[in-house]
């Protein structure tokens, strides 16, 4: 076949442009690309990753669910749980999603972007922007078991909680990429977020209300940057049920500073700036490497 | 061409080009006094040479000699510790980013996204480097023709073989036009005839574009496909001089004898012929001017029984032998350390 082809002459030499904003911005987006191809492709990932919040909501929210009168205030523990577990399994796959930077330099695949004539920066960034799309449609499709716990279809609540979980999943794969960034096997990785994740998820209130705790919980609750992206995304849902002022006070009251109710919108800048630090750090750790 | 024919052509293109290429002289490489360290390992000891535009360079030497070193710092990967190094005319510590647009490479282990398919992965690569769309997509063809994988461009590169994968990379390596094309060890792993054809590509490529191919194989057969060759070992650059020039400059045949008594062969030999001998590969190896006339006088006047003779030409092998005082394997087989500097290589 090379004979064949011998005779025809590469005709077409193409010369690379210098460096320029539409050339970052046209790596940013493959390497973005990327992500959510493989992603699709990947339906096996896709579905197995609705096992865990499925067994949350429903087996777990359920089960736990006889231990109380079975409600409170006409709000059942699956309804309650439900922002917490749609964050879950954002959180989940935004860390996995920032690990396949691990991977792809484990298989090798890092050298061929390492090589190529653009920033680090519009690496970083299409591999964040990547892992927070990704996490996005993973928790659309726990968002599309909404009515099965009681929480309604509004077209506005819908757009309010995916435009948090588009933040909460850029910073956690901003924080994983970050936490990426040096490592050089999988392994670590993911035994380093074993050590992260679930804490910050128990930490979170993704499972019970973050009021009327013990002072040391209390404190760890606030720390925890999920905090600031299960709570804004309980408190839409709220607002779009039936809930008596006590229910409301009692489940989701809010995170609160020294008595003070934190507003959603600070709450979620809150969480997109511990995204932007992280991003900040992940170039910089991509660049030391450099 | 004449040179000056070459020069105005260059002169030409290079203020038709934009980011300010320098007018091409006919240097590719130029590497002074380059140097890298891994903490207490030296991994290159400062290696000086040049490699013309146009030519198949090849850096041979035994694993963990410090050639995938050296080409890590052209190709802007590593840092060298010492010394300067232009790649296409660009440094590549100063000017690393025009350093990366004017380079294709091929590394040893395979860099593909073997979950994307073949054309998906080149596409990727035509992003990344700023390739114009309405060109990648007739370049992309041709490379993929040339290396025979126009036809399972959309399967997925995990469903190829280790040759598919390997040309695949050679036509993602030459995607952008680049001037010069790394090739690090392109054929380790792969079958004869894989390999054969791996070599026809480089050889077609040669003459088809304008391109500098600098190639590592610790291969001393395939050595002869380069125009020239510097053989490497314990990071220092040892030998340059074209295959052919390299083996007329070691002018003896090579005797390799299997005998009853090593020992007392390597004896006789000094003693009877004031031939010096070793054992190389489990033979007693030595070097004389005119090797078969030498076999019937060894036979008659060794004294020890022998089993069998191989008489070879000069190879790059001997060459690499005269220069070091041990074969390639034997290198290979008993230094331990170069295992340390390959994982310190890895990143």
């Amino acid at each position: 076949m090379a004979v064949e082809t011998a005779a025809r002459k590469l005709s077409t030499p193409v010369t690379v442009p210098g460096r320029s904003w539409r050339h970052e911005v046209g790596a940013i987006k493959i390497v973005w690309q990327r992500d959510l191809i493989r992603f699709w492709q990947d339906r096996t990932r896709m579905v197995a990753s609705l096992v865990q919040p499925a067994l949350f909501l429903f087996v777990l929210g359920t089960g736990l669910s006889r231990l109380t009168s079975g409600s409170f205030g006409g709000i059942s523990l699956k309804t309650f749980m439900f922002p917490g577990i749609v964050a879950m399994s954002t959180l989940f796959t935004a860390l996995f999603s920032a690990g396949s930077i691990v991977w792809d330099r484990e298989f090798g695949f890092m050298r061929e972007m390492l090589v190529a004539p653009v920033s680090r920066s519009a690496i970083v960034l299409g591999k964040c922007f990547g892992g927070a799309t990704v996490a996005t449609l993973q928790g659309l499709v726990i968002l599309c078991l909404a009515g099965a716990v009681g929480v309604p279809y509004s077209p506005s609540l819908m757009l309010e909680l995916i435009g948090a979980m588009l933040i909460l999943s850029f910073a956690l794969t901003a924080l994983g990429v970050a936490a990426a960034a040096r490592m050089r096997n999988i392994q670590s990785f993911f035994g380093l977020m074993q050590v992260v994740v679930m804490p910050m998820f128990f930490l979170s209130g993704a499972l019970y209300p973050l009021n009327s705790l013990p002072g040391w919980l209390r404190a760890l609750t606030r720390v925890d940057p999920i905090t600031y992206a299960v709570d804004p995304m309980r408190r839409l849902v709220f607002d779009h049920l039936n809930v008596s002022s006590i229910a409301q006070a009692r489940l989701a009251p809010g995170v609160t500073w020294n008595g003070w109710v934190i507003p959603i919108l600070l709450e979620l800048g809150l969480v997109a700036l511990i995204g932007l630090i992280m991003l900040g750090l992940g170039i910089w750790e991509f660049r030391l490497g450099d | 061409m004449t040179a000056t024919a070459q020069e105005q052509q260059f002169s030409n293109e290079a203020t038709l080009l934009p980011g300010g290429r320098p007018p091409d002289g006919e240097i590719a490489i130029s590497v002074s006094g380059l140097k890298k360290s891994f903490g207490e390992i030296e991994a290159v000891r400062g290696v000086d040479f040049e490699v013309r535009r146009g030519e198949i360079f090849g850096l041979l030497g035994p694993n963990g000699a410090g050639k995938s070193t050296t080409i890590n710092m052209l190709c802007t990967l590593s840092a060298p510790t010492g010394g300067s190094a232009t790649v296409a005319g660009y440094d590549v510590v100063q000017a690393r980013d025009a350093v990366r647009r004017s380079i294709g490479l091929v590394f040893q282990d395979t860099t593909l996204d073997g979950y994307l398919t073949a054309e998906r992965n080149l596409r990727f690569h035509a992003e990344l480097y700023g390739v114009p769309r309405q060109l990648a997509a007739d370049r992309m063809r041709q490379v993929l023709e040339m290396v025979g994988l126009w036809d399972r461009r959309d399967s997925k590169v995990q469903t190829f073989s280790g040759g598919m994968m390997r040309r695949l990379e050679i036509a993602r390596g030459l995607l952008h036009s680049p001037r010069v094309l790394f090739l690090d060890e392109p054929t380790v792993g792969l079958d004869p005839q894989t390999r054969t054809s791996i070599w026809n590509y480089i050889e077609d490529l040669k003459a088809r574009e304008d391109i500098t191919i600098f190639l590592t194989t610790h291969y001393m057969d395939e050595a002869e496909h380069c125009d020239r060759i510097a053989i490497m070992d314990h990071g220092q650059v040892i030998v340059l001089d074209s295959p052919q020039a390299l083996k007329a400059s070691v002018g003896k045949d090579r005797v390799q004898i299997r005998t009853s008594d090593d020992d007392a062969a390597i004896a006789a030999l000094k003693e009877h012929f004031d031939v010096e001998a070793s054992v190389h590969e489990g033979a007693v190896t030595f070097s004389v001017p005119a090797g078969q006339e030498f076999v019937p006088r060894l036979f008659a006047e060794l004294g020890v029984p022998i089993l069998s003779v191989v008489v070879a030409r000069p190879t790059l092998d001997d060459v690499f032998m005269s220069y070091t005082g041990s074969t390639i394997r034997d290198v290979e087989a008993a230094n331990p350390n170069r295992a340390i500097v390959q994982a310190f290589r890895r990143r």
